[in-house]
């Protein structure tokens, strides 16, 4: 089927003209476009580019976090995917989120598959999105302190202090429980 | 006394007596008892990534488990070894442990893989450097995986520990 192709760069184009001072940037690199926005209105952002007729993002590819420490302010952003099946067109889009006021908009409401996305951002960057109807850690235990995958965070397996309590109570365990073994 | 009654006792290994006209076997009951447990090493699998495909293959009729009486078990209840096949994550530790304490004695411990040893290149945050760090492995098997050859030869080296031990009994017997 020959289909209208969007071309990224007029999504991009749209998005300036309907939201212009929410926009940072529009950089290509490599032919890949990434849109750059504040994250303040990025559920309405979200939602024109899902049920504008003309652009139709209507899949959400992935939701992650990016953390630059050191090398950019603000620190964290949200990267969205967004397809659209109708036009074939992929856009990337880029919210930037500061570090002493970590917080997004949710964008469920919009995307339902964009739930456990979310809280993967949220339990690994510590994140938080804004209206998710259930903002829960995903991967790690409910009771782990920190956020792993962030740059501060120890590289090694070895947390000295910030070991997660739960391990090292079965280590103790297992201490205890070397006296029942049969020698 | 041997040297008199050459006829009627014929040698059957060290330790093993039989004697043909008395239809009887003598030997020490822990040459029995670990002849037992040798010959049935039932495993509770505990496949945690990518090395229990490897195990699934050595279980699978080419290699065969099954000739060494290892019997896969889906119960620690019912199961005499744990093999731990895979990198253990840190939120693992607590359920393996559990599944082991909940064994019978007496109950053995392989760590199959080099990530179930040490942690293999696995030094992060989520991952356990080896689960000895909570468990008492009885038999180290490197690589990365293992080919069904090293892990059927860390079963043997298994065999080999279990044949020499000495009264090994429970406690509470």
């Amino acid at each position: 089927m020959v289909g209208n192709v969007l071309n990224p760069k007029e999504a991009a184009e749209k998005i300036k003209e309907k939201f212009p001072e929410e926009i940072r940037e529009i950089r290509e690199h490599n032919g890949q476009l990434s849109v750059i926005i504040r994250r303040d209105r990025v559920s309405e952002i979200l939602k024109y580019l899902n049920s504008d007729p003309l652009l139709k993002f209507d899949l959400l590819k992935d939701v992650c976090g990016v953390d630059y420490y050191k090398k950019k302010e603000p620190r964290f952003e949200v990267v969205y995917h967004l397809y659209s099946l109708q036009n074939r067109c992929l856009l990337r889009l880029r919210a930037e989120v500061p570090e002493d006021d970590c917080w997004i908009q949710s964008s469920v409401d919009i995307f339902e598959g964009a739930n456990w996305p979310e809280r993967e951002c949220y339990d690994l960057f510590g994140i938080v999105f804004k209206g998710h109807p259930d903002l829960r850690r995903v991967l790690l235990p409910d009771d782990w302190e920190g956020y792993p995958l962030r740059k501060d965070y120890p590289l090694q397996s070895d947390l000295g202090e910030r070991e997660w309590k739960g391990y090292l109570d079965v280590i103790e365990l297992a201490k205890k429980n070397m006296e029942f073994e049969t020698k | 006394m041997d040297q008199n009654s050459d006829a009627c006792v014929i040698k059957i290994e060290e330790g093993i007596k039989l004697i043909p006209g008395a239809n009887a076997v003598v030997a020490s009951i822990d040459k029995l008892v670990n002849w037992g447990r040798t010959s049935s090493m039932w495993p509770a699998v505990f496949g945690t990534a990518c090395c229990a495909i490897e195990m699934m293959t050595t279980g699978a009729s080419h290699y065969d488990l099954d000739r060494f009486g290892v019997i896969f078990r889906a119960s620690p209840r019912q199961a005499d070894v744990m093999i731990i096949s895979g990198t253990v994550t840190k939120k693992m530790a607590p359920v393996m442990r559990r599944v082991y304490d909940q064994m019978a004695e007496p109950r053995y411990v392989i760590a199959m893989g080099s990530c179930a040893c040490t942690g293999n290149v696995y030094n992060t945050y989520s991952t356990a450097q080896g689960c000895d760090n909570f468990l008492p492995v009885d038999v180290y098997i490197p690589g990365c995986p293992p080919r069904p050859e090293a892990f059927i030869e860390g079963l043997m080296k298994l065999q080999e520990k279990i044949k020499n031990e000495h009264l090994r009994w429970s406690r509470w017997r």
